[in-house]
């Protein structure tokens, strides 16, 4: 209570100056400047505490440096000089903040901060106080940073406290609040007040009034705050537990025998159970003409012929006594365990646990919206990845397995970009549409070569396809060797979006969705409204007629495949941004993009995007619930495909129009 | 007379589009009849229905003498139940030799396990042979069934169909790229088959029917228009009005 | 047999008197029983060839006679090698800590357990013995197992996706799904199959440490063209008779098997689950001469490579399975283990080490679309056979059937 009072009083003091300072320079006005007008502010608090201050001892030194610290300008210097043993005494009982130099002391007077002049050694003594009273003059300091005028300071001394602020840190901070102006500073002075107040703090009402006042505040710090208050350790008791219970323990409810045994043996209220190493060394320390007690060592690959030669040994005397089953139940019989707080405030750890289960709960809510927005990030990736497959797939009923290299000649092809244009943003800007076109070209080179001939017989496109993809895969790595080559983002995609503590996600991811949503649109015009959308779904619906009717087929399924492969090109940019550019990152997404086709339904883009979407928040969910092993993750979704499969052959999108007939 | 085929209020819709409404249809054992009417009738549909392809949305189709529920069957179900059906294209199996398509056509256990260890006896040699005759096509067992013409096919199909031994028979457009005396070859042999089994024929040809001398079932959108004697039914105006009103 | 069948498939006489003539000729030429002019480690690979020409004849079978495009039969493959490594490895592992336990008591069977599974568990961090492995001490029910675990993988699976009717493209990628979820399942450590560390020492067969790897090689090469024989044997009964009209009808046109009253959907089930059960016994005679198996073996990529051999065989001949198989595989070998000389062109210099994959992809659409009868396409050359003149059109409407230029026999 008293280094309260002090503390309050010494900030009363301390106001008046800062204040005086912002308003117009003046000097100070302290309290005793009209008695001995010679020795004014800090000087003559010096002079007055002279011994004290010589002398420093912890448990009376606390009025002097509150006085001190009152005293105006160059007091915070003359505290940290002080702390930090640069102050001397000269002969004549003044006090300077001393320099060492070669043959003496540099000196500066306190008050003023002038030049004094220099000393001889033999005339100053080094003032040289313990470490309890140079923690003491710390905290007082504190006080100084957290009023200091430039704001800048003041962030710092609060950061630093954030880190490790203690229990003497809560006064001068809660006096510190009142008088900041800076809106910013304010609420985070009170933000810390009341994080040391939870963790620190004497009155158990302020503890709990600091918890309440939180709310479910989802900040880290508040969770690092409440989380030591709620840690307990197991304990065990002859009789009613004592302390403050956080859950008693009942053997075969809440732990097992084993637990509870092992809380005794912890606790040194029973003997350890016996080992099979144990039983095992002690047998072979007892071997006597092949057999121990009596039994010989070739039966004792028995567990049960073992047990009895150490019992026959422990008769003996032989060999320590091992807690055997029925004593290790009845000594767990015979205590009461209970999980007990560390923090002996029952009313603190109940409103800890109150408000950890709402700001639990809260999380629990914003990791769900941040699990959305991973899905929903994945399954743009995905929906790019698939949309130029589900192009050549679903429109053309062609299969193309070299749909991951073209992803991959995209990404190089952003790669090769960088490498003669070295500003990013220009880099990319250039890279999307000449990966287009290399794919573009590609696709069309391939498709009259190959495809062409194949229309009609998918098994054998998916086989001659796949041979393409070998042989590009293999070119991939001939020419940029097998390690990843780096694709870089502009820096204005770095960086994350930042919601709270829980919710975040990265502009590149961001980016990915807007392309996302470009292609859709684009797609969707194309389709709807120009020409050759028109002629693409005549071709799809039925060749021979659209023949008939000055369609060329031909073209349509050259242009088709290479728009397919085009997009695919332009996915392997944005996928590459994010991910290693090696010779097999396209086929890391080709199964996932087929699922994405197959799952969403053939031929429709609207397909496309609900398979990219359910795959997408499948596999970010699994992975959520399984957070430890992705690859487990992987595996449970297309096992969930392969079944999803089985009720919905043809996919999400054609399920509803033949729910639609029904 | 007991009906072996009823067909009764059936239904059934392709998004949006009825392409059988409230259907009824029943034949009799060893009765010809053909159903004509003109494109989009719902012919080919009707016989989709029958064998199993197409589930209808409503409505039911009874089969036999214990008037057993088709639409709970298979297609491989309801052809041995004793449905056989002749496509319109003809189609066989061109890769296999046309003993090998009788064979395989031939009535038998058709469980993988059985057809596996099962091995034409002497018995099964003859009745191939026999059917390979029957149809024109004694002298061409070791051919590929590619190789043979149009109309050869068509009837290697139909020797198929018998040497499943049907109770109903349903033939689409038998004589659909078939020479007049293929033609001729063609009603005789389904007046005859008619005489021991049900015969359904699919045909757009009038002088065909004609020629099959039997009842006729006239679709129109889906349904019944018309049923009797093919004077009977042409004197129909309803009849008249959707073949030439238009 | 009946005297029809052998008669009827001239192909299979011919066959086994080839393998017969082989399996003893690399006899008298290996180190162990003859001359010594074929190393143990090329005995090795030719041992194993014959193995992957095992499942070549299971891979014609699902899809050059029933058109389904399996892309998982290298996944029941990798399933049969892993059965019956879990064996030896345990087996081999027993014997090894027997053989080493210091201390003076005979060790408890717990305490045997612990040791075995500390030492092949170790490395994954665990040390104790998976659910899994509670039957690999006994080699009758683990060489069971290599049958009965993919036989009911491939029951279940097929047994879904036919009963559903999920045919053509959309079978194979859903197989070939399968086949990545089961290699992605056993890359993780907690499968209980040491992730992707996998299985390794299998080429030493517990309580044959006497007999050394050249004789050893030599055996497994026997067993394997044992194998191969009695499978084509098998594969050429199947295919020669009613059933393989059935099936080759239904890779043609399935629907109109379905109305000549057979169950297709039966059909498929049996001959899917059939072949992965000689996939899998293919693959339990592999991996031992292998020495060692892990889950990259079987990821989808390595049943594709399975369809690649079968086609450029061709498929839909038995006897084209297995030439594609053992002729790709081999000149692969070749190639990627550095022994093809260096191809200049003055410009560059081709490593094939780098380009093989390159040629063989490029061979690959090839073959597809110029020489779709594959190298078998060889042979009819030679016996003047002639495929039936029919404009052009496919055999039937299925997405698996055989074109024009590839029907013969």
């Amino acid at each position: 209570m008293r280094t309260t009072l002090l503390a309050l009083t010494a900030s009363l003091c301390l106001a008046l100056p800062t204040f005086a300072q912002d308003s117009a320079p003046q000097t100070p006005v302290p309290v005793e400047t009209v008695e001995a007008p010679a020795l004014t502010g800090l000087a003559a608090v010096l002079a007055e505490n002279a011994d004290q201050i010589a002398k420093p001892s912890r448990q009376t030194i606390g009025p002097v440096i509150a006085a001190i610290g009152a005293a105006g300008p160059g007091a915070p210097a003359f505290l940290e000089a002080w702390a930090d043993k640069r102050v001397g005494q000269r002969a004549d009982g003044a006090f300077f903040l001393i320099e060492k130099t070669k043959d003496g002391y540099a000196l500066t007077d306190p008050a003023t901060g002038a030049d004094a002049g220099t000393a001889p050694k033999s005339e100053i003594s080094e003032l040289k106080p313990n470490s309890g009273v140079r923690g003491l003059i710390a905290s007082a300091l504190v006080e100084f940073q957290l009023n200091d005028p430039d704001p800048a300071k003041r962030r710092a001394a609060l950061d630093s406290l954030a880190r490790d602020g203690g229990a003497e840190h809560i006064e001068p901070l809660r006096a510190a609040i009142d008088n900041e102006t800076d809106p910013a500073i304010r609420a985070q002075k009170e933000r810390l007040e009341g994080l040391l107040t939870i963790r620190y703090g004497i009155s158990t009402e302020r503890r709990v009034a600091a918890i309440e006042g939180f709310g479910s505040d989802l900040g880290l710090d508040l969770r690092g705050a409440i989380n030591p208050l709620l840690v307990t350790t197991r304990k065990a008791f002859k009789g009613a537990p004592e302390g403050n219970i956080a859950e008693e323990l009942r053997p075969g409810r809440h732990i097992n025998e084993e637990e509870a045994y092992a809380i005794l043996v912890a606790e040194g209220l029973a003997p350890a159970r016996l080992t099979r190493a144990a039983l095992r060394a002690a047998l072979e320390a007892n071997v006597e003409n092949g057999a121990v007690a009596g039994i010989p060592v070739a039966e004792l690959d028995d567990p049960a012929r073992r047990d009895a030669a150490y019992t026959a040994l422990e008769q003996a005397g032989k060999v320590p006594a091992g807690a055997t089953d029925d004593e290790v139940t009845a000594a767990v019989a015979a205590h009461r365990y209970a999980d007990l707080y560390a923090e002996p405030d029952a009313a603190v750890t109940t409103a800890a646990r109150e408000a950890m289960k709402g700001i639990e709960m809260k999380v629990g809510v914003m990791q769900a919206a941040d699990l959305g927005l991973d899905a929903l990030s994945l399954a743009s990736i995905y929906f790019l990845a698939a949309i130029g497959l589900a192009i050549t797939f679903g429109v053309m009923g062609v299969i193309n397995m070299a749909h991951g290299e073209f992803i991959t000649m995209g990404a190089y092809t952003g790669y090769v970009v960088q490498l003669y244009i070295s500003d990013y943003t220009t880099s990319i800007l250039v890279a999307l549409p000449l990966a287009f076109a290399v794919t573009f070209l590609a696709g069309v080179t391939m498709e009259r070569l190959v495809i062409r001939h194949l229309y009609k017989r998918p098994l054998e496109t998916l086989l001659a396809t796949f041979g393409i993809s070998i042989a590009l895969q293999q070119i991939f790595k001939n020419i940029f060797g097998t390690q990843a080559r780096p694709l870089t983002a502009p820096s204005w995609l770095d960086g994350a979006w930042v919601l709270n503590d829980v919710v975040s996600i990265s502009y590149i991811r961001i980016a990915i969705f807007v392309l996302a949503l470009v292609f859709l649109g684009i797609f969707l015009f194309v389709m709807k409204r120009t020409r050759l959308g028109l002629e693409v779904r005549a071709v799809t619906q039925n060749p021979s007629m659209a023949a008939s009717m000055g369609i060329n087929p031909d073209k349509i399924n050259m242009l088709t495949f290479g728009l397919g492969s085009g997009i695919a090109g332009i996915a392997g940019v944005a996928i590459g941004l994010f991910a290693k550019v090696t010779s097999e990152l396209g086929s890391d997404y080709i199964v996932q993009s087929f699922m994405t086709v197959v799952v969403g339904g053939v031929g429709n883009i609207w397909g496309t995007l609900a398979g990219a979407t359910l795959i997408g928040t499948l596999q970010k969910g699994i992975e959520w619930l399984n957070p430890s092993n992705t690859l487990a993750a992987q595996t449970y979704m297309i096992l969930f495909i392969i079944v999803f499969i089985q009720f919905r052959p043809r996919g999400i999108i054609a399920l509803k129009g033949r729910a639609a007939g029904d | 007379m007991s009906q072996l085929l009823e067909v009764s209020g059936i239904s059934v819709t392709f998004d949006g589009f009825r392409a059988i409404n409230n259907l009824s249809f029943s034949i009799a054992e060893a009765e010809l009849r053909a159903v004509i009417g003109p494109n989009g009738a719902g012919k080919t549909t009707f016989m989709d229905i029958v064998t199993g392809k197409t589930r209808p949305n409503e409505g039911r189709v009874l089969w036999g003498e214990r008037s057993v529920n088709l639409l709970r069957m298979n297609e491989a179900q309801i052809a041995r139940a004793g449905i056989g059906r002749k496509f319109q294209r003809p189609t066989v199996f061109e890769d296999q030799s046309v003993a090998e398509n009788l064979m395989m056509a031939l009535k038998a256990n058709r469980s993988p396990w059985k057809v596996l260890f099962w091995r034409a006896a002497a018995l099964d040699h003859a009745r191939v042979e026999a059917l390979a005759t029957e149809v024109g096509l004694g002298d061409q067992l070791e051919r590929k069934s590619g190789e043979l013409s149009h109309g050869q096919k068509q009837w290697l199909e139909i020797g198929m169909l018998l040497a499943q031994e049907p109770r109903l028979l349903l033939v689409d457009e038998p004589a659909a790229g078939m020479t007049l005396a293929e033609r001729e070859q063609t009603t005789a042999l389904l007046v005859e088959l008619a005489k021991t089994r049900a015969v359904v024929v699919v045909e757009h040809d009038m002088e065909f029917v004609r020629r099959l001398n039997c009842k006729v079932t006239v679709l129109h959108e889906g349904s019944v228009l018309a049923e009797g004697s093919l004077d009977h039914v042409t004197a129909n105006p309803q009849v008249i009005e959707v073949y030439l009103g238009r | 047999m009946k005297p029809g069948f052998l008669s009827k498939n001239p192909s299979v006489l011919t066959f086994i008197l080839i393998l017969a003539v082989f399996t003893l000729g690399v006899t008298f030429l290996s180190e162990a029983y003859g001359s010594g002019v074929i190393s143990t480690s090329m005995v090795k690979t030719l041992g194993k060839t014959l193995c992957l020409c095992l499942i070549a004849i299971a891979m014609d079978l699902i899809w050059g006679y029933t058109g389904i495009l399996s892309l998982g039969h290298f996944a029941f493959f990798g399933l049969g090698g892993y059965m019956v490594g879990m064996w030896l490895m345990y087996a081999r592992t027993r014997e090894i800590v027997l053989s080493s336990a210091g201390g003076v008591l005979p060790m408890t069977p717990q305490e045997l357990q612990d040791a075995i599974a500390t030492q092949i568990f170790g490395v994954v961090g665990a040390s104790e013995l998976p659910a899994v492995w509670s039957l690999a001490g006994s080699l009758p029910a683990q060489l069971a197992l290599v049958v009965l675990v993919p036989g009911i993988l491939a029951f279940v699976f097929g047994w879904l996706a036919f009963k559903s009717r999920v045919t053509g493209v959309y079978l194979s990628i859903l197989t070939q799904a399968m086949t990545l979820a089961l290699s992605l399942y056993l890359f993780q450590n907690d499968s209980g199959l040491r992730g992707n560390n996998g299985l390794s020492g299998l080429q030493n067969i517990p309580g044959l440490d006497a007999v050394g790897q050249d004789a050893l090689s030599v055996w497994f090469l026997w067993v394997s063209a044992l194998a191969l024989g009695l499978g084509y044997l098998v594969a050429a009964f199947i295919v020669s008779g009613k059933f393989g009209s059935v099936i080759r009808g239904i890779r043609d046109d399935e629907a109109r098997v379905r109305f000549l009253g057979y169950s297709v959907e039966g059909y498929k089930l049996f001959v899917f689950t059939l072949t992965a059960v000689i996939a899998a016994i293919a693959g339990a005679l592999y991996y031992p001469q292998a020495g060692i198996i892990n889950p990259a073996e079987m990821a989808p990529i390595a049943s594709i490579y399975l369809a690649v051999w079968v086609a450029i065989g061709g498929r839909g001949r038995l006897y084209g399975a297995v030439v594609g198989a053992a002729f790709v595989s081999l000149v692969s070998t070749w190639f990627t283990g550095g022994r093809a000389p260096d191809l200049n062109l003055g410009f560059y210099t081709v490593k094939w080490v780098d380009w093989w994959s390159v040629l063989l992809g490029l061979s690959f659409v090839l073959v597809t679309l110029f020489a779709p009868k594959g190298l078998a396409g060889l042979v009819d050359l030679f016996q003047g056979l002639r495929p039936p003149k029919r404009g052009g059109t496919p055999m039937g409407p299925s997405d698996g059937s055989l074109r024009e230029q590839e029907a013969v026999e």
